[in-house]
């Protein structure tokens, strides 16, 4: 019955292994000269201490929203693709017609400029 | 895993509105603004090939398909056919309101084909999801027709305050429909109507998926205590799109409450009857005597639609075959007359000027005596007089509540009836015995000028001879 908890065990190793060594490697090899603009955590472009109730530019959630979209198409495809022989022309068909709305969506943002920050 | 090729001809009006929308969307983006006429044209072309289609398929008995999701049947296609010309009217209207204050954008119309699209969706739905399905897509198209107008804050204000109750009212919705799962163990109008049938008894689950479900229907229908969002939204958003909102989707939410509470939850007739009851005495009471108080025209609609939203649920909730083929025939008739009411703003109103107030129809009659003479047809209409098309219909769900033995709350409706007539006859007071304060001279566009005459005469024509549509609704109930 344990041993059948072996491979788990190997598994459980061998990813605690290289989850660790390269961290330690990089702390025990690596040239270590920190300076103030390499400490500071950087995101999005903003300062990272300041008051939280700022104006957003509205181009941050443009960008969110059409990424948000094409991030769930992937999700989509995914599942789609490993049963894609299984499902024949009827599954294949119906992603194309979802792919072709999302490609009508794309290029309506992509001429009315949503896609150019400046 | 084999799939069921499903039929997709009895889809075929959905299909056709989905690629021209997608059509006119990229159409749009290429024609630039002085063409803009043609993303106009290519609508209203949708609109009429969709007509085609529908009433081409048309045939007596039900079809379903997709599973047994969809479903094609007589009251469907009257529906569907309805909207169309509803929305055909709603843009021959809006063209020139919209040009006049540089709103004359393509997304209005490509939105407003979305929302037709989502319209069909909900009135062809037999299954849980596709009513949903059809219901958000016509619910964000709206929200994103009313912000259309971003530089005004009433209408931002408007597409908030609907955004959020409408994600209210879809969210009960949903919790409403899970139960309604969660207990029958399907999604499937049919089948969920066969185990409440088998089961009807005392199921405490049931009764409160019941409860969700109206309250849901009530939010997006506008019924009292369920209506707080409608006057802000009417008033808020532009001309074009509260003569949107006010008409086709209230079409389509009837057949929704058709789909949900008469072919899915039949059974419970007992249990959704009461609790209609009690929305539709609020809807007239609340609906009428607020409209009084109203100085803004669009407000004064809006309480408007809420007091009709209340006859049509009398119809609704007789529980008989007359009585849905009346509330059917009320719902038709409303849109007509919200239709005829929001264009003569439209009418009124031209670049700079919105005629929403009580004041801006004073002496109509000096200065067009046509327009004040269809205005009059159509105030004469809601407030149920005689020889007018909205008496039929209020005629109509009266004789369906008395037959079901509910005498008291007819009673009830005709008073509230004789207190709206005050605030409609106001109207025509005003167009024909006060002043004008404005004398402009109203120059509408040809087209606009036949849809609307023809608009208030058909009014007129479905007061002196219902039978034919009263006919045709009965029909569809079968």
């Amino acid at each position: 019955m344990l041993e059948n908890y072996l491979p788990v065990l190997v598994f459980l190793a061998l990813g605690a292994f290289f989850g660790i060594a390269p961290l330690l490697a990089g702390f025990l090899i690596a040239p270590h000269r920190p300076d103030s603009a390499k400490n500071s955590p950087y995101e999005c472009g903003f300062e990272a201490f300041e008051d939280s109730r700022m104006k957003f530019d509205v181009r941050y959630y443009l960008v969110a929203i059409l990424f948000i979209v094409f991030d769930l198409e992937i999700a989509f495809l995914f599942p789609w693709g490993t049963v894609l022989t299984e499902i024949g022309m009827f599954g294949y068909m119906a992603m194309v017609v979802f792919l072709s709305i999302l490609v009508i969506g794309f290029i309506y943002e992509w001429k009315k400029g949503a896609l150019e920050w400046e | 895993m084999n799939f069921e090729m499903p039929n997709f001809a009895l889809a075929l009006p959905e299909i056709f509105v989905l690629c021209m929308a997608c059509i006119v969307l990229l159409v749009d983006l290429f024609v630039g603004e002085r063409n803009r006429f043609v993303t106009y044209l290519m609508a209203q072309a949708t609109l009429v090939g969709a007509m085609v289609l529908t009433l081409g398929l048309s045939s007596s008995e039900a079809q379903y398909t997709f599973g047994g999701s969809f479903v094609r049947d007589t009251m469907g296609d009257v529906l569907k056919a309805f909207i169309y010309l509803a929305v055909l009217m709603v843009f021959v209207y809006s063209r020139d309101y919209l040009r006049a204050r540089q709103l004359f954008n393509g997304e209005y119309f490509v939105l407003g084909l979305f929302g037709v699209l989502g319209m069909m969706v909900m009135v062809s739905a037999h299954s849980l999801l596709t009513l949903y399905l059809g219901l958000e897509l016509l619910s964000l198209c709206l929200y994103a027709m009313v912000a259309l107008q971003r530089d005004s804050i009433a209408a931002t204000e408007a597409a908030m305050k609907y955004f959020v109750l409408g994600s209210l009212a879809s969210g009960m919705l949903l919790y409403g429909m899970s139960m309604l799962y969660g207990v029958t163990g399907s999604l499937d109008i049919g089948e969920i109507s066969a185990y409440v049938a088998q089961n009807v008894g005392d199921n405490l689950v049931l009764e409160f998926a019941v409860v969700f479900v109206v309250v849901g229907l009530a939010f997006k229908l506008g019924a009292v205590p369920f209506h707080m969002w409608a006057p802000d939204v009417y008033h808020g958003a532009s001309t074009s799109v509260t003569i949107y909102i006010g008409t086709a989707p209230k079409i389509a939410a009837f057949a929704m409450v058709m789909r949900l509470l008469v072919d899915g939850l039949g059974g419970l007739h007992v249990e959704w009857q009461g609790m209609l009851v009690m929305l539709a005495i609020l809807s007239m009471a609340v609906g009428n005597v607020i409209a009084i108080a109203q100085s803004n025209l669009k407000r004064m609609l809006a309480y408007s639609t809420i007091a009709h939203v209340g006859f049509l649920l009398l119809g609704v909730l007789a529980g008989t075959e007359n009585g849905y083929a009346s509330a059917m025939f009320y719902i038709i008739i409303y849109a007509l007359m919200g239709l005829g009411g929001f264009g003569m703003i439209m009418l009124l109103s031209r670049a700079g000027f919105e005629a929403d107030r009580l004041e801006d129809f004073k002496g109509l009659n000096e200065r067009s005596p046509w327009f004040a003479f269809i205005m009059m047809i159509l105030m004469i209409s809601m407030a149920g007089i005689p020889v007018s098309a909205g008496f039929w219909a209020k005629l109509a769900v009266l004789q369906a509540v008395v037959r079901a033995d509910m005498v008291w709350l007819a009673v009830v409706a005709v008073i509230f009836s004789v207190i709206g007539a005050f605030y409609y006859l106001r109207i025509v007071k005003l167009m024909y015995f006060d002043k004008p304060e404005d004398t402009s001279p109203i120059k509408p566009a040809f087209d606009m000028r036949i849809v609307l005459s023809a608009n208030g005469l058909a009014v007129l024509a479905l007061g002196v001879f219902p039978g034919a549509l009263s006919v045709l609704c009965v029909e569809a109930m079968k």
